[in-house]
C-alpha cells in the first residue's frame, strides 16, 4: 500500500481540493489510516489527533464549499513534535515525566497552521525535552529511520523527520537547538529548515536553551518547507525574542535563477568529516557552479571550538529551563516523597531521563560558584567569536554550504554509550544555532549503502530567501 | 579527574535531583569526560572580546514592550488542571514549614 500522501505537494493538495477532485475530510481519513497502519515501523508519532484532524479538514471542505479562501496550507496534513503544545491533545516532550500532560493552550505555530488551513494528525516523538541527536532518548522508544529501519533518524526531532520521508504525514514541524532540524532532515532524506532566530515565534515551544531554540518546518521539498515557513513566520507578541522584519514572499522568489550568488565553502567543514559524505557535497558544489553560481573557499576559523562553547550554553539554560518540573504543575510527583525537598528530589530523580539528568548536572555545574567566568562566561565569549567568523565572512559570499553531518544515520545503539562522540554528530549544526543565521538541509544524494546525505546551505540572518533560492535551484538541476 | 564524586553530589543537591549512588559514579565518568573536552576553550585567548548571551542582529529587534492592558487569561480550573495534587483552585504540596 502506497501512502495517499505520495506524489503530492502543498500546491497540489490545494489544487486538487479547488478542481473538487478529492475532499480535504477524505484526505485525512486516508492520511490518518495509513499513519496508523505504519506507524508500528517506525514509532514516529506519538500520539494521533483523528478528531482535531477530522474537525480541521471538514472546516476547510466548508469554505471551499462556501467560495471562501481555504488558506495557504488548505487541507495539509501536518504532523508537530511533541516538544510544542497543543491544548487539549497530549504533550508529552519524550518525556515520563509528563506522559499525560494535557496543555491548556495552542503554540502560536500551531495556531498560525491551523488557521492557515493545515490538518494536524499528531505529535511526533523527540529525544527528551529535545536532547538528543539520534532521538533514541525518548521515554517512549526510539524512532526506527524508514530509510533504514535499524538505523536512527537523527533528533531530536527525528519523528518529525520520519514521518515526512515516511509519507504519514505531508509536512511537520520540528525544534532545533544544536542541529536538531537539520541532521534528522539530512539521515532521513528530506529539507529541514532552521529560520533565523526569532523568525517564528517560540511561544508553546517548551524551552530547552532560550537563546538557542527555533521552530522550523520539513518538507520533502524545498517548496513545502517554504510555505509551511511562510505560514508560522513573522513577528508575535506573545513571544517578546519574536523579530519584528516583515516577512518576505518566499514562493515568489523561487525561479531557479541563481547566477552569479557568491558561495563560500568553509574549508573547516570538511575537515573529519567520512569521504562519500564529503563526495555528495562536492558533487552538489559543482552543480552550484554549473548553475552560475561564484564558489570560493572561506574559513570560519572558530569552528572547532562550537561544540564546547554549545554544551556550556545550551546545558546551563537547560537547568534553569528545566527547574520548572518539580512535582509541583506538571502532572507527575513522586508517590514516596513526603516533604518538599523531597518531592523535588524524587520527582525530578524518577521523573528524568540519562541525557536530561546529564545535562542538568553540567548546567548546574557550569553556572556554580567559582565557575561561571571559566565556564559560562567564556563560552558566551566564544560564542561572539563563532558569530563574527559568519559575519565577516558574508561580508564575502552571499552564502555558505557545507555538510550537515559528518556522517549518514548511524546504526541504533551505536553511540548511546558515549556522550562525547553523540555530541560530535553537531559538529557542523551547532554554530549556526549559536550565530542565529538560517540555515536548512537538502538533500543531496545517497551513499553506497543508500543512505542520505544532506547539503547544508547557510545564509545571512533574516535572508532565508537567498537560502530557498539556491535550495530550489539545487533540486530543480539534480533531479 | 576534573570533578569527583563529592562535586558531583553538591551539584545534584544544587540540582534537586536525587542521584542514586551508582548514578553518581557514571555521572563522575561522564562529567569528567564532558569537561575534558570543554577544556579546549582555553586555547582561544577572549581578552576584550564582549559576552555574547543573546543573538545580536544588524537591525534593532529590541523594542519589546507592549501595552499593559488587561486581557484574559487561563481559568483557574485549567491552570492547575495539569497539577498532580491540586485543592479548591490551589496546588497543594507537602507542608513547608513545621510547627
Amino acid at each position: 500500500m502506497s501512502s495517499p500522501l505520495n506524489g503530492l505537494t502543498i500546491e497540489s493538495i490545494r489544487a486538487g481540493l479547488l478542481a473538487k477532485k478529492f475532499s480535504a475530510e477524505e484526505l485525512a481519513r486516508q492520511s490518518l489510516a495509513y499513519a496508523e497502519a505504519e506507524n508500528p515501523k517506525t514509532n514516529a508519532y506519538l500520539t494521533l489527533s483523528p478528531e482535531r484532524a477530522l474537525r480541521a479538514a471538514r472546516a476547510v471542505d466548508a469554505k471551499i464549499a462556501s467560495g471562501e479562501d481555504p488558506g495557504a496550507l488548505a487541507g495539509v496534513p501536518v504532523a508537530v513534535k511533541d516538544v510544542i503544545v497543543t491544548r487539549g491533545l497530549r504533550t508529552t516532550c519524550g518525556s515520563k515525566l509528563l506522559a499525560n500532560y494535557v496543555p491548556p493552550y495552542d503554540a502560536t505555530a500551531v495556531i498560525r497552521l491551523e488557521q492557515a488551513g493545515g490538518v494536524i494528525l499528531g505529535k511526533t516523538n523527540c529525544d527528551e525535552f529535545a536532547m538528543g541527536s539520534s532521538n533514541e532518548n525518548s521515554a517512549f522508544g526510539p524512532v526506527r529511520n524508514p530509510v533504514a529501519l535499524d538505523r536512527v533518524p537523527g533528533g531530536s526531532s527525528g519523528g518529525s523527520a520520519a514521518v515526512v520521508a515516511q509519507e504519514t504525514a505531508l509536512v511537520s514541524l520540528g525544534s532545533d537547538t544544536g542541529g536538531s532540524i537539520r541532521q534528522p532532515a539530512s539521515f532521513c532524506g528530506i529539507s529541514g529548515v532552521t529560520p533565523t532566530y526569532g523568525r517564528v515565534s517560540r511561544y508553546g515551544l517548551t524551552a530547552f536553551a532560550s537563546s538557542l531554540d527555533h521552530i522550523g518546518p520539513f518538507g520533502k521539498t524545498t517548496r513545502d518547507a517554504a510555505r509551511l515557513l511562510q505560514a508560522i513566520a513573522g513577528r508575535d507578541e506573545m513571544d517578546a525574542t519574536s523579530a519584528f522584519a516583515p516577512v518576505p514572499d518566499y514562493l515568489a522568489a523561487l525561479d531557479g535563477n541563481i547566477e552569479g550568488l557568491r558561495i563560500g565553502l568553509p574549508r573547516e567543514y570538511f575537515d573529519g568529516l567520512e569521504s562519500e559524505t564529503g563526495d555528495r557535497v562536492t558533487a552538489a558544489v559543482e552543480v552550484l557552479k554549473t548553475l552560475g553560481c561564484e564558489v570560493r573557499d572561506i574559513g570560519l576559523p572558530h569552528t572547532p571550538y562550537a561544540v564546547a562553547a554549545y554544551y556550556i550554553i545550551a546545558t546551563a539554560e537547560a537547568s534553569a529551563n528545566l527547574a520548572r518540573y518539580d512535582g509541583v504543575r506538571y502532572t507527575t510527583r513522586s508517590a514516596g516523597a513526603n516533604t518538599l525537598s523531597d518531592m523535588y528530589r524524587m520527582t525530578r530523580e524518577e521523573g528524568f531521563g540519562d541525557e536530561c539528568k546529564r545535562r542538568i548536572m553540567l548546567g548546574t555545574y557550569v553556572l556554580s560558584a567559582g565557575y561561571y567566568d571559566a565556564y559560562y562566561l567564556k563560552a558566551q565569549k566564544v560564542r561572539h567569536l563563532i558569530a563574527r567568523d559568519f559575519a565577516q565572512a558574508f561580508e564575502q559570499v552571499d552564502a555558505i554550504v557545507a555538510p550537515v553531518s559528518p556522517f549518514p544515520a548511524f546504526k541504533i545503539g551505536e553511540k548511546v554509550k558515549d556522550p562525547i562522540s553523540m555530541y560530535l554528530c553537531d559538529i557542523y549544526t551547532i554554530t549556526g544555532d549559536l550565530a542565529g543565521i538560517p540555515c536548512m538541509s537538502v538533500p543531496c544524494g545517497l551513499t553506497a549503502e543508500s543512505l542520505p546525505v544532506g547539503l547544508q546551505i547557510i545564509t545571512r540572518h533574516f535572508d532565508e530567501l537567498t537560502m530557498f533560492r539556491i535550495a530550489d535551484a539545487y533540486e530543480n538541476a539534480s533531479h | 579527574m576534573k570533578i569527583t564524586e563529592q562535586e558531583v553530589r553538591r551539584v545534584a543537591d544544587l540540582a534537586n535531583l536525587a542521584l542514586r549512588e551508582d548514578e553518581v559514579a557514571h555521572m563522575a565518568q561522564d562529567l569528567d569526560c564532558i569537561l575534558t573536552h570543554i577544556d579546549k576553550l582555553n586555547e582561544l585567548d577572549t581578552t576584550g572580546v564582549e559576552p555574547m548571551a543573546q543573538v545580536l542582529f544588524d537591525a534593532e529587534e529590541t523594542a519589546t514592550l507592549r501595552e499593559d492592558c488587561e486581557r484574559p487569561s487561563l481559568s483557574n480550573a485549567e491552570a492547575v488542571g495539569n497539577a498532580p495534587v491540586a485543592s479548591g483552585g490551589y496546588y497543594k504540596v507537602p507542608r513547608v514549614i513545621e510547627r
